[in-house]
């Protein structure tokens, strides 16, 4: 760890990363691409020439693993905007390698949120109805609907983080321009804006970073409480909580953080020079994050249960036997508590917050059992509304599990495309981590 | 002052609730008296015709999918020697403070003048909110464009339109119908007249257990059935204020040979 890092070495690595591309990573794009196209754009054209009853929704569960992938999604987006924003305004030191790949995360999960909403829509080709826009019929939007506020929150989300990772990524620009030819060179030139470095360059770019952040880190708390309100402004058993707002933005940032472990962790077992600038130092903060997150999480998660056996009504409890109680959600419910709030225990002893295997298999889990969380929560609570006749269950169908593994797909090859013509890791950051001359052990600076 | 403050008050309140009115020039009310409904089903299959329903098959049906408006829901209780089996037929309860209304975020579902929850099919665009927010399970999707096999096209009712693939829809009180005599009663300068407006249920109810009208009206049948000891509302604990009145079904207790307990 006392290596010495130079500037010209950060240069070196993150350009020859970008510019020289191994056979492999074209397979596994192409593949990734591919398997997007096959397994989320085909079955999405297919459901919407044919309609929504290619799902497996039914007449009480309108909602299924459409809404579930949806906020699965704004989960993961929601790490970035965290380490991005809060952290930077408290000056938190191991954000700076980290920081760019996590917001690049965050855009392209977001890019899925919005896909997934349209996805779920009845007529998606009529999405534009649900912006306030003047016309001559005096249409107007309903304020009062919580997916109207999914529309300004998700809409405010999108383009703040895309702009922060933008601006942040123009010093950056400027310097790749230097070190680059052809399309790259025009790229980069034309995308840093005539940045040359000069102090009164820095003084804006701190002041901007600075606004952003504090004008994001309130999004942090607000796009998922939000998204939860979905659920929790209804009067169906399942969904009718107060304690949805925090459970969600709990839930929402530790899937987040773990999706940056599995983002980081992969990016250093393909890249070997990562490992400098990715340490154990990083795995051992993050792995506090989690067991913090995951603590609050289970908090939230036995309050739910609990506040409803208080209620104590036929509804909410018929509701909880389901979900709790029932045979195939019986198990998914033990495998969740598993995941999310036993296993993160060991994160406990400071050996397997530093060992990035375990750390990686520990964050797959902890994925599972967000997705498993939300599952439980959206099409489950409608299984079980008032009234008793009503009562059906859901499996989604193949059109919907396909659209579910190739939004993975989708993101993983959006990740990989984008990583070669962005940096990935911000230069600027590093080279402050760095130090001049380098004397602190890397990554306390 | 105060008078222009109250002025401003109003019309906030109305720009933030616009579709909303004070009051309703009518307020189009069904009692279902329980008491004389047979469970026959003959509201159902009128609906189906006045209202373009899609006979959607047996495979949409063991779905969950099947498509009505009004549907008879049949509840058995006891072990076989001492069985009773209630049933209660349900549509939209026209809810005047609807959770539907409150999801929609295009306005696709409001409340109109009269007092009716209407659904603009062609506002509709399919976000499920306003299904999965109700509490009656009353609301239908389309999840294809359901076709009518020659020559049952022909059979259509004019009057309603056809809905396409990814619209949400329910029971309108059959707002067609409204709508003839409202017209008709604005035509000759009067107020629509009770009885006057006949939805299809009620029209082919043989027991008569469905009555439909006008509660503004206090001398309208519905208004004076509503005022029965017998009434209660469905879900009444979730505050949604519904439109539609049951009339509850006097049972002899199981055991007791009294008559005229509540059962």
């Amino acid at each position: 760890m006392a290596n010495k890092i130079t500037y010209r070495e950060i240069n070196q690595d993150i350009i020859g990363f970008m510019t020289n591309t191994g056979i492999w990573y074209y397979i596994v794009l192409g593949f990734m691409a591919l398997g997007a196209l096959a397994l989320f754009f085909a079955p999405w054209a297919y459901q919407i020439y044919t309609g929504q009853g290619v799902t497996g929704l039914n007449v009480p569960i309108f909602w299924g693993v459409y809404l579930v992938n949806f906020v699965f999604w704004v989960g993961v987006a929601h790490a970035g905007t965290l380490i991005s924003a809060m952290l930077f305004i408290t000056k938190t030191p191991w954000r700076r390698s980290i920081a760019r790949g996590a917001e690049t995360m965050t855009f392209f999960a977001l890019i899925l949120v919005t896909l997934f909403i349209f996805i779920h829509m009845g007529r998606p080709w009529n999405f534009y109805w649900s912006f306030p826009y003047p016309n001559q019929r005096l249409l107007w939007t309903n304020f009062q609907s919580p997916l109207m506020f999914d529309v300004f929150a998700i809409g405010t989300y999108f383009t703040s983080s895309a702009i922060f990772l933008y601006f942040g990524m123009i010093p950056d620009l400027a310097a790749l321009k230097h070190h680059t030819t052809g399309w790259r060179k025009w790229l980069y030139t034309t995308l840093s804006l005539g940045w040359r470095g000069t102090d009164r360059q820095w003084h804006v770019q701190g002041k901007a970073t600075m606004f952003f952040s504090s004008f994001i880190m309130p999004l942090v708390v607000s796009v998922h409480s939000i998204v939860s309100w979905d659920f929790a402004l209804s009067v169906v058993p399942g969904y009718s909580k107060t304690i949805f707002a925090p459970y969600f933005v709990t839930g929402a940032l530790l899937s987040g953080f773990a999706g940056v472990v599995l983002m980081l962790t992969l990016l250093r077992w393909f890249f070997p020079f990562v490992r400098k600038y990715v340490t154990e130092y990083h795995y051992d903060s993050i792995g506090k994050m989690i067991l913090l997150l995951s603590l609050v999480w289970s908090y939230c998660t036995i309050m739910e249960i609990l506040t409803g056996l208080y209620a104590n009504t036929s509804e909410e409890m018929e509701s909880l036997k389901y979900k709790i109680l029932t045979d195939p959600y019986m198990q998914l419910f033990a495998l969740m508590m598993f995941s999310n709030t036993i296993l993160p225990l060991v994160l406990m002893i400071k050996k397997v917050r530093i060992t990035p295997v375990i750390m990686f298999f520990i964050c797959i889990f902890v994925m599972v059992g967000m997705w498993l969380e939300r599952y439980l929560i959206i099409p489950n609570a409608l299984s079980r509304k008032f009234l008793p006749w009503m009562w059906y269950d859901y499996f989604p169908s193949w059109v919907e599990l396909s659209i579910t593994a190739g939004a993975f797909m989708f993101f993983i090859a959006m990740f990989m495309a984008s990583i070669k013509i962005f940096p990935v890791f911000s230069l600027f950051e590093l080279k402050e981590d760095a130090g001049i001359p380098m004397e602190k052990p890397h990554g306390e600076g | 002052m105060s008078k222009i403050v109250k002025k401003v008050k109003e019309r906030l309140r109305d720009f933030r609730r616009p579709g909303y009115y004070k009051e309703f020039e009518y307020n189009w009310t069904m009692v279902i008296d329980l008491d004389k409904c047979n469970g026959c089903e003959a509201c159902v299959v009128a609906c189906h015709a006045e209202n373009n329903l899609p006979i959607v098959g047996k495979d949409e049906c063991s779905k969950s999918r099947a498509f009505n408006w009004i549907r008879i829901e049949r509840y058995v209780e006891g072990e076989f020697p001492n069985v009773k089996v209630k049933f209660i037929p349900i549509m939209c309860q026209h809810c005047n403070s609807a959770p539907c209304e409150l999801g929609c975020p295009v306005y696709a579902t409001y409340h109109n003048q009269d007092g009716l929850n209407v659904q603009v099919y062609n506002r509709c665009v399919g976000t499920f909110t306003c299904a999965t927010y109700c509490p009656y399970d009353v609301r239908r999707f389309n999840w294809f464009t359901y076709k009518w096999p020659e020559p049952l096209d022909q059979q259509l009712n004019p009057d309603v339109t056809v809905r396409e693939m990814g619209v949400m829809e329910k029971c309108t009180f059959c707002i067609q119908r409204i709508r003839v005599a409202k017209d008709r009663a604005k035509d000759e300068n009067r107020k629509v007249r009770d009885g006057e407006v006949v939805p299809a249920c009620v029209q082919s109810c043989p027991t008569g257990a469905l009555v439909f009208g006008d509660r503004n009206d206090p001398k309208s049948r519905v208004a004076k059935l509503a005022k029965s000891p017998r009434r209660f509302r469905l879900l009444e604990g979730l505050n949604t204020d519904p439109s539609v009145i049951y009339l509850k079904r006097v049972m002899k207790k199981s055991g007791s040979k009294k008559h005229g307990e509540h059962g």
